[in-house]
């Protein structure tokens, strides 16, 4: 079904079947960050979201618990078909990936005590852990410049990576402080 | 066995409602239940296993069924993903239905404003648990060190840094 909005944009509704396949093929192609191509699939290519609601929905699933992507699927797929599209929208994203990981995860298991193999599993985990670095420099590059919001980092950093705490219950303890930090500064 | 599934489903839950800022913030606390608590794998295992699913394309959570099939196969590979994703999604319902009445409620930026610094400690918590886990020799620590500048200062794209990690390991590892 094709809707005309205000800005003259066509906006397609789909149904169950078009929130499964556009979400497989989204977890077939993204590699390492899924969000640039989401954007592409259903703002550019398939039409289900104008620019603004995407960066609107964006914001919704950011302000949640859960990855970015997999939320995006939930809202979208609840947005157009209710609970039913929310449930086609993530198995469609997640039915691929798994297949394929489990793949990945049985050749590891068949073949890791040829050292051959050990060294390249070695490798593609420093370089995964590159990956992890890299992402920990962006997040807190915006940061660098507001003491407070370090402060912050550092605790989180020493809590659980030195002191191995629990993560539930320090962010029963963390969230509020940075919250609370963060209403005071807004004021 | 059926004490495995339900420590996997346990522990996928509690993680699935507190990942704000997507997966990579709970990663320390997956690895110390899982490598830690109930030695299910060892951190050498963990640190693959995490690697794998990021060779992986689609979102970047799938260790979660990866470690539930490596230790409790189908029924494990089940039990962790509804765990660690129908609570986030039952909430991300809920949410979309009420977002057009607290979208523009200033709390809500204040809330998220204050988000932000909690995960980027997580964040960083992540790289320097997966770094000390994975990072056994030189060797080793170049491949992190060199995959982590060009991944922050170049365009690289992810899948062939991962690439060239493993097989800069394969040819250089049995020296």
């Amino acid at each position: 079904m094709t809707t005309i909005n205000m800005d003259g944009e066509a906006i397609e509704r789909p149904g169950n079947g078009q929130l499964f396949s556009g979400f497989l093929g989204l977890g077939l192609m993204g590699f390492g960050g899924v969000l640039p191509m989401a954007r592409r699939m259903m703002v550019d290519d398939r039409r289900w979201l104008t620019a603004e609601e995407f960066t609107d929905l964006l914001g919704l699933c950011q302000f949640l618990p859960g990855g970015n992507i997999i939320n995006m699927s939930v809202a979208v797929g609840m947005k157009f078909q209710g609970w039913r599209g929310a449930l086609a929208s993530i198995l469609g994203l997640i039915a691929a990936p798994t297949a394929i990981v489990i793949c990945l995860g049985a050749i590891y298991d068949r073949y890791r005590q040829d050292p051959s193999v050990e060294h390249l599993f070695a490798g593609l985990a420093a370089a995964a852990a590159g990956l992890l670095v890299s992402l920990a420099w962006k997040v807190m590059k915006p940061l660098l410049n507001r003491p407070l919001a370090l402060a912050i980092v550092v605790v989180l950093f020493v809590a659980i990576a030195v002191l191995r705490l629990p993560l539930l219950a320090t962010m029963l303890v963390m969230a509020p402080i940075s919250i609370f930090l963060s209403w005071r500064l807004s004021r | 066995m059926s004490g495995t599934l339900i420590a996997l489903a346990v522990i996928f839950t509690e993680l699935s409602l507190i990942a704000f800022g997507g997966g990579n913030s709970v990663l320390p606390e997956m690895q110390r239940r899982v490598v830690e608590v109930q030695h299910w794998v060892t951190a050498d295992e963990f640190s693959a296993l995490f690697a794998l699913a990021q060779a992986a394309p689609g979102p970047n959570m799938m260790i979660v069924p990866l470690i539930g099939w490596h230790v409790a196969g189908f029924s494990g590979l089940l039990v962790s993903s509804v765990a660690k994703f129908l609570p986030s999604s039952l909430i991300a319902c809920f949410a979309v239905t009420l977002w057009d009445r607290f979208r523009d409620r200033p709390w809500r930026a204040v809330v998220q404003a204050g988000l932000v610094p909690v995960t980027a400690g997580l964040v960083a918590a992540s790289a320097a648990v997966i770094t000390v886990a994975s990072v056994h020799s030189w060797l080793l620590a170049a491949i992190t060190g060199v995959t982590g500048g060009l991944a922050a200062f170049t365009r690289a794209h992810p899948v062939a840094l991962l690439g060239l990690g493993a097989l800069v390991g394969l040819a250089f590892g049995g020296f």
